[in-house]
């Protein structure tokens, strides 16, 4: 495992989260990962959200719903989390290219059905929302205040397998 | 149960299933341009491979900013550049020789039916309009595509998507792929190859049919895909007349990738689209959308007309039909971007970039432009503009400008009045 997963929670409640919000296109100019970091969610629409906010500084996991990375292909969109510490995120669904680009750098894109992404939420209104993740064991424990909750969740066994060795060209290169 | 044409694609590309449910295809184009292809060529020299699997099948270009305008965009064409040369990749396009690649590598004869295809661009779904499985990746997927050739791929289902009847006069495949996202939402097709059928879409050109596919992403879709026929073979004959009898056999190697009749498809959609109206989003989701009845009067400062959606010559020739004689609105500025040299030189040869001109529009290159606000024709904030493009999300042209997305006919009304307009008077005008 190349990477560590779980940590301050971040909540994101809306759906159709897209790239252009997580990272603007404008950003796409830069050829290093660590050129976007200041850049993380610039665009996000969203009611009480601070870019610039200590909230965002301090996750290490994002939580969202549905169809979350749509629209543009661009890696970036990970590599805005990856390089921001966020190596886990947690969504009812994901866009195809999003999750697939997630897992191909060896990070967590966890799918959780909508009762329990409702109860994450609910969780996260309790105080400061810690999550911690079992990979292999496909377990994720969420905490707040004094309340904990866990959570059982699917992934691929590819997906698993290029968590595993750090990302798609790790395993590619290894087998083709 | 007979194959889908996506299944038909993938079981003849099968190089591996690593694990149940992942399909390891090979590739017969790996397509690059000079945004996202970088961090993979400078990974690959990190790593000490800085090799490509074929360099007849990947294809290079620089479009979405070019000529550079500023040094990080000249390092960005610079690496793609210098790559291509090294690798001695024939098949890259250089400033002056380049446009927007979903339109440059198709007018190339580049995409063909049954092919595998991948780009580190979403609209990369363009290319299914000739009968190909393709997608877009992002950058690790390409790195490993351009190293191995190979490519991941969770097998995806089939929605099939019916557009029966005939589009009316005025009415154009921008609309019927814009009320399609509408009635499916920007989630409708996720996971799922869509599968475009239906007289509509036989009676679509090349060009029709690449503005549907196109937009197949933004209803989530891996890819789309018209199944390849006549109007496939005569537009790739040039390309391929060396490789066939006749046009007849020709056909009949293309039929052998239609999906069977007992085909599986996860659902089948049936839309009439016989009465369809030309469509516009509102608000910042391509499936917002609203006939242009709804939209009419909407107040605009800038028209844009191109991109890899509608930048062909068809969508210039329907703009000069409504432009032809009249001028834009003062109150407005409309921006032009032919969407390759080809596409430009014959515009010119035809006198349509003439009336374009005469009508008071800036012409620019062919370049994706004012599309993602990365470089020409950005929007100040409370700007909204109509756009022939795919993508209307929150501050995509600009920060705080509002994009509404139309096709190239409503566009060219829009900008001959300054308010969002349906073109089908102007155009019954022209006529008379």
């Amino acid at each position: 495992m190349k990477k560590s997963f779980g940590g301050a929670a971040l909540l994101l409640d809306r759906s159709d989260i897209n790239t252009d919000e997580i990272i603007p296109a404008k950003y796409l100019t830069e050829v290093t990962k660590e050129a976007l970091t200041p850049y993380i969610l610039e665009d996000l629409k969203l009611e009480g959200f601070d870019p610039k906010g200590e909230k965002l500084k301090n996750a290490r996991v994002v939580i969202s719903r549905e169809n979350f990375g749509c629209g543009s292909s661009r890696e970036h969109a990970p590599w805005v989390f990856e390089v921001n510490d966020i190596h886990t995120i947690i969504a009812e669904s994901y866009a195809r290219i999003f999750r697939q680009n997630m897992f191909n750098c060896g990070m967590l894109a966890i799918e959780l059905p909508k009762e329990d992404i409702d109860r994450l939420f609910a969780l996260g209104q309790k105080g400061e929302l810690e999550v911690a993740v079992d990979v292999e064991g496909q377990r994720l424990t969420a905490s707040a205040g004094d309340e904990q909750q866990s959570f059982a969740f699917d992934v691929a066994e590819f997906d698993k397998a290029l968590v595993r060795a750090g990302g798609w060209v790790e395993f590619a290169d290894a087998r083709y | 149960m007979g194959q889908t044409i996506a299944e038909k694609i993938f079981a003849a590309h099968l190089r591996d299933e690593p694990f149940p449910g992942t399909k390891v295809l090979d590739l017969d184009r790996v397509l690059c341009h000079e945004i996202t292809t970088p961090v993979a060529i400078a990974d690959l020299e990190w790593r000490g491979k800085d090799r490509v699997f074929d360099r007849t099948k990947i294809k290079a270009v620089i479009d979405h900013v070019t000529p550079a305008k500023d040094s990080k965009t000249a390092l960005q064409a610079k690496m793609l550049r210098d790559w291509a040369r090294r690798h001695e990749i024939v098949d890259f396009f250089d400033v002056g020789r380049n446009g927007v690649c979903h339109a440059l590598f198709p007018e190339k004869g580049y995409i063909r039916p049954g092919f595998t295809v991948i780009m580190g661009d979403s609209h990369t779904c363009t290319h299914g309009a000739f009968g190909a499985f393709a997608a877009g990746v992002g950058t690790t997927d390409l790195e490993v595509g351009i190293l191995k050739g190979v490519c991941a791929f969770r097998e995806p289902k089939t929605i099939r998507i019916n557009l029966n009847g005939t589009l009316p006069d005025g009415v154009y495949a921008k609309d019927a792929i814009l009320y399609v996202i509408g009635q499916i939402g920007v989630n409708g097709a996720t996971d799922r190859v869509i599968e475009f059928r239906g007289q509509v879409v036989d009676a679509m050109s090349m060009e029709s049919r690449m503005t549907l596919c196109n937009m197949a992403i933004e209803a989530g879709g891996t890819s789309g895909i018209c199944l390849p026929d006549q109007v496939t073979v005569d537009y790739l004959w040039p390309f391929i007349e060396g490789d066939f009898a006749s046009k007849a056999a020709a056909l009949e190697d293309f039929r052998k990738w239609h999906s069977d009749p007992d085909a599986g498809y996860e659902k089948v959609l049936d839309f009439d689209l016989s009465n369809l109206e030309p469509q516009v989003t509102y608000g910042f989701k391509p499936d917002c959308v609203k006939p242009v009845g709804e939209m009419a009067g909407t107040r605009l400062d800038q028209i844009y007309i191109g991109s890899c959606t509608n930048g062909r010559i068809e969508d210039l020739r329907v703009c000069a039909e409504i432009l032809k004689g009249r001028r834009i609105a003062d109150s407005v500025r409309g921006i032009v971007s032919p969407a390759t040299p080809a596409i430009f030189q014959q515009a010119m040869d035809e006198g349509i970039m003439n009336i374009f001109m005469q009508s008071g529009f800036c012409v620019t290159n062919p370049t994706c432009g004012a599309c993602l606000g990365m470089s020409t024709g950005v929007l100040a904030e409370g700007e909204a503009c109509a756009s022939t493009t795919n993508r209307n999300f929150n501050g995509r042209m600009g920060k705080g400008g509002m994009v509404h997305l139309m096709s190239p006919a409503t566009a060219a009304a829009s900008a001959v009045t300054g308010v969002i307009t349906d073109a089908r008077a102007l155009l019954k005008e022209s006529a008379a």
